[in-house]
């Protein structure tokens, strides 16, 4: 899973992407930023600090997040991958780490995640979005704003609409 | 019923032209295939065998004369004039069109409907018990709390790509009318020793391939905790239920593997972060919402007057009087009662009914029932508040519209999937088994001398006509390519729920009906007094039953 996408959206616009994946298995480390496997990086913090790069780690969307959340409270990345877009514990990993852990770093969903699930995705915590596949990120980011309010309390609004507006 | 208000009408109409924006890219070749599929699931549209299928959303089963009528409007513009009423109290259109379905959707946001999370591995609608506010037995309404969990589950972030579908049904009265404790999760309304009202919560029920009566994890949850507590269930279930394999997927399983006791701890600790956080309840919104739910404007009657009128009418006329015994019951307002309208007569598919009978319902409910309409698990439709002295003026009308078959609760009201006539799934066809048991059992005296008798038939092991649950249950199987039908006795969606028991082989399509005759003739011959079938069989037991259908011919 070597990507490198030129650019992302974060924050809602289209970015360039500086952030190198690591696969599990990559042997050596290019330079620059990188985000690397969560277990690769406790088991390297040396050398994660010594770095010449920024380092975040990215997490499966079924992995234990409450196992390491607290060791990777500080770095400036959390990429979650999702291996099929239609497994949604990646949903609840991120807002665990927001709402139980205080995440306040970036959240970037990667692998297999779509266009149309983006508004939700954004409600449970995600701020950064690394497509796939190609896509049109300036069209692809009209979904996240798909609908103007939501009755539940999420990431993005932690009061329920009953308590809002009713 | 409930109002949408700005906000309500915001979300389905945004859901409109999410979903239209959605199937213009899929058509564009922008989206694949794989991908559109949860997204087409999730606004209520199927592939079936024949034409897509469309499940629209009727929530707890409640609906206006005038959303009755924009169905009927519908069927007629954009299918083909007939829809069909499930078992899970919602309104299937067959014959759709994948371009015209946007249109559909914002036709039924115009009247406050939608069909948003009908199919898909998601929340879908939430059930109740059809009598649900006119119910004497009951402890509490259940549909505000219905309604409430409806708005909690409507695109709710966390929930829309759970492992597999989730059901929640509310019962709110002694008897159970809505099977809760064979749904994903079944609440009960129950009052605590202060006499607070909360919900016994269950979890873990459901049929399908592995049929499952639900187990208790919480016996008092306090009202205003409802949501967090649901929140607590429902992640535990989406970070630990099975993905691999999708017959093992539903929460059923889960529960089964950690045992409900380790389950209901699991819930408790992830609880304990959400317990008291925003999502609680206030008292000001569960009355603004149990304020949609009041009871209608009632007339004063003289009670004895209306009940000797009724009597006389009930003597003069025996047709009138079997339907009264059979579609009319009792409702807790004095001078009203609650008429079931039978989806069921002999000939047609159990749950259809034509664009011109959805037009005369809502003409009926109008008339006779303040303009509101109730759907049922059994796949009938129930006015719930009709004056006692125009029972007779109704019966005439419905009947002339095929609407007052008095077969409610008898052989032939039996619930039924639509089989494999239409769906892709089914091992076996369904609704001929059904028209031939209708047709068998046609003498009147006869089906009302066998009494309440619950009759299911599904088509595949998916369960769908709930055939588990039936006293008498049929499950279509395929030997070879040729169908074949399992039979099943004592399943019970009651309070004593029970699953059914396998009776022997499965029967040819040709001897299921005479199978079936043979099981009524073992309990007529062995019931004591006013037994039912179902008692009847739990007393004398499975072998009687089982040696006369596997009888050698002589």
């Amino acid at each position: 899973m070597h990507q490198y996408p030129e650019q992302y959206l974060k924050d809602g616009l289209v970015t360039d992407n500086t952030w190198q994946l690591i696969s599990a298995d990559a042997e050596t480390l290019p330079s620059g930023d990188i985000l690397v496997p969560v277990s690769y990086w406790q088991a390297h913090r040396q050398q994660m600090a010594e770095h010449s790069g920024n380092v975040g780690v990215w997490v499966d969307g079924h992995e234990e997040i409450e196992t390491f959340a607290n060791a990777i409270a500080t770095v400036p990345v959390i990429a979650i991958n999702f291996t099929k877009f239609v497994d949604g514990r990646g949903f609840s990993m991120a807002r665990l780490l927001r709402e139980r852990f205080g995440y306040i770093g970036e959240i970037r969903a990667i692998g297999h995640f779509i266009r149309d699930q983006l508004f939700m995705l954004k409600r449970c915590g995600f701020n950064a979005f690394q497509f796939h596949s190609e896509i049109d990120l300036a069209a692809a980011s009209k979904s996240l704003n798909d609908f103007s309010d939501a009755y539940q309390v999420a990431v993005d609004q932690p009061e329920p609409l009953f308590k809002r507006h009713r | 019923m409930y109002i949408y208000d700005q906000y309500d009408q915001k979300f389905v109409d945004e859901r409109v032209e999410q979903y239209r924006d959605q199937t213009k890219r899929y058509l564009d070749g922008q989206i694949s295939d794989e991908e559109f599929l949860p997204l087409r699931l999730q606004n209520g549209l199927y592939v079936q065998r024949l034409a897509p299928m469309l499940r629209i959303a009727v929530p707890y089963g409640l609906m206006s004369s005038r959303q009755v009528r924009k169905i009927a409007e519908i069927s007629r513009t954009f299918d083909k004039g007939y829809v069909h009423f499930t078992t899970r109290q919602n309104i299937q259109l067959n014959w759709p069109v994948l371009e015209e379905v946007p249109d559909i959707l914002a036709e039924l946001a115009s009247v406050e409907m939608h069909a948003i999370q009908t199919s898909g591995n998601c929340i879908r609608n939430t059930t109740t018990d059809q009598f649900a506010g006119v119910a004497s037995d009951e402890i509490e309404d259940p549909r505000p709390w219905c309604e409430i969990i409806r708005q909690w589950s409507t695109l709710h972030p966390e929930f829309a790509f759970l492992p597999r579908k989730f059901k929640i049904a509310v019962c709110g009265s002694e008897e159970d009318r809505a099977a809760f404790l064979l749904h994903d999760i079944g609440l009960q309304l129950v009052k605590n020793a202060s006499g607070e009202t909360g919900f016994h919560v269950y979890v873990g029920g459901g049929l399908g391939r592995t049929p499952v009566i639900a187990s208790s994890i919480r016996e008092f949850l306090p009202k205003e905790d409802l949501l967090t507590y649901l929140d607590a269930i429902l992640r535990v279930y989406n970070r630990y239920g099975n993905r691999d394999n999708k017959y093992k997927a539903r929460i059923k399983i889960l529960v089964r593997a950690w045992t409900p006791e380790v389950f209901a701890q699991r819930v408790e600790a992830e609880w304990e972060h959400l317990k008291g956080g925003p999502a609680t309840l206030t008292g000001s919104e569960i009355e603004r919402v149990s304020g949609f739910f009041t009871a209608p404007d009632y007339q004063t009657v003289d009670s004895a007057a209306v009940e000797a009128e009724l009597q006389s009418q009930a003597a003069e006329n025996k047709a009138f009087s079997r339907w009264l015994d059979r579609n009319v019951r009792a409702q807790k307002q004095p001078g009203y009662a609650a008429v079931t309208l039978s989806l069921k007569p002999a000939g047609v598919a159990p749950g259809d009914v034509t664009d011109r009978q959805l037009d005369i319902i809502a003409d009926l409910a109008e008339r006779f029932s303040f303009g509101e309409i109730r759907t049922t698990h059994n796949q009938n439709i129930v006015l719930a508040d009709v004056l006692k002295t125009e029972l007779f003026e109704l019966w005439q009308q419905a009947k002339s519209a095929g609407l007052a078959t008095p077969n409610i609760g008898t052989i032939n009201d039996m619930i039924c999937c639509p089989g494999g006539d239409y769906c892709s799934l089914a091992n076996a066809k369904s609704i001929p088994v059904a028209e031939a048991i209708q047709r068998k059992f046609d003498d009147l005296d006869y089906v009302y001398d066998l009494g309440d008798l619950e009759l299911n038939i599904s088509g595949c092991m998916n369960a769908c006509g709930h055939h588990h649950i039936g006293h008498i249950g049929i499950l279509g199987v395929d030997k070879k390519g040729e169908e074949w039908y399992q039979i099943q006795l004592g399943g019970s969606a009651n309070r004593d729920a029970a699953l059914g028991k396998v009776l022997g082989r499965s029967l040819s399509r040709d001897a299921v009906v005479d199978g079936i005759e043979k099981l009524l003739d073992v309990y007529v011959e062995n019931r004591l007094d006013q037994e039912s079938f179902l008692t009847t069989y739990q007393r004398i037991g499975i072998d009687k039953f089982k040696e006369r259908v596997y009888a050698p011919v002589s």
